[in-house]
């Protein structure tokens, strides 16, 4: 049988390899916002784990408004991206220093 | 085989949850873009089969629909887009392997031990909804009801997000023709029409 701990456990595991992206992928855009979207897949899961176990039905509605968060963050994200790469012609994070003091 | 029937549920959550981890590393790991993006498309969807499997079959298929469907496709459209050199990207990634991999794991073990995996095993079930039960007409009278101000600001935030990504990408090139609808609207006759007058010249004398 499915316990609670199996949903926990899968949503820290995705949380832990999305960590781990955004270390390992420092330099490009791209794999972060992807790094990201997989976070918010983690908690998602663990919403939904909550939802099932606890037997109500609330965790499932704010998965609903996580994911509809997710979707204009990440329309917005890929928009900047899209304008920053016409300006600088890369998206090579290490570039991007142009506010350094 | 008995065993195999009685646990066929938990068989397959291990199946699709193990699908959607592998898959979830190699987003983090593969050197082209392109395969990362289809390998989140593989972790989404799996993820959305434990969500099924959990019996929140509305979330399950609007994941599919939404993320699958639309913000794949858009991360998709974006990097073939770009023209990205990886390689350049991809420097430091050694560098940075040992540190990731540390702080992941111990991230990992931190959490699990602070949820208490082994206690919370021992949680049962809330009590399996009948077979007439809607998933979906259940979160519509939740979300409808007890959560509609929440659902109608992110209708607003979505909104929010499309005038703004339009309005970054959106660009006006130099040295392009537009047709400008409300000038031509407004033009007046006198602006296109002169009239000039001028004196008769009388009769021409033909030359010889």
């Amino acid at each position: 049988m499915i316990s609670l701990a199996h949903y926990l456990v899968l949503g820290t595991a995705l949380f832990c390899i999305s960590v781990a992206g955004i270390f390992i992928n420092r330099k490009n855009v791209i794999v972060l916002l992807m790094a990201i979207e997989l976070m918010l897949l983690a908690v998602n899961v663990n919403f939904i784990g909550f939802s099932r176990f606890l037997g109500a039905i609330d965790g499932q509605v704010f998965v609903f408004f996580i994911l509809t968060v997710a979707a204009a963050e990440s329309a917005i994200g890929l928009a900047i991206l899209v304008v920053l790469f016409r300006n600088r012609s890369t998206i090579n994070v290490a570039e991007l220093d142009d506010m350094k003091g | 085989m008995d065993l195999i029937v009685d646990n066929l549920e938990l068989i397959a959550f291990y199946a699709f949850a193990g699908l959607c981890l592998a898959s979830a590393l190699a987003v983090i790991s593969v050197r082209n873009s392109v395969h990362a993006a289809l390998f989140l498309v593989l972790t989404f969807f799996s993820a959305a089969c434990t969500w099924l499997l959990a019996r929140a079959e509305f979330l399950g298929i609007a994941l599919v629909l939404v993320y699958v469907g639309a913000v794949m496709v858009l991360f998709l459209f974006v990097v073939m887009m770009l023209d990205v050199r990886t390689e350049k990207l991809r420097e430091g990634f050694i560098r940075y392997l040992p540190v990731g991999i540390v702080v992941a794991v111990l991230m990992l073990m931190q959490m699990v031990v602070l949820i208490g995996v082994r206690r919370m095993s021992g949680i049962g079930l809330a009590d399996i909804p009948g077979k007439d039960f809607s998933n979906t007409e259940a979160v519509g009278m939740k979300l409808f009801t007890d959560h509609v101000f929440g659902f109608e600001i992110a209708a607003v935030i979505l909104t929010v997000a499309i005038i703004a990504a339009i309005a970054l990408t959106l660009r006006r090139r130099a040295g392009t023709k537009h047709q400008d609808i409300g000038e031509q609207v407004r033009v007046k006759a006198s602006d296109r029409v002169r009239i000039v007058k001028m004196p008769s010249e009388g009769k021409p004398e033909v030359r010889q």
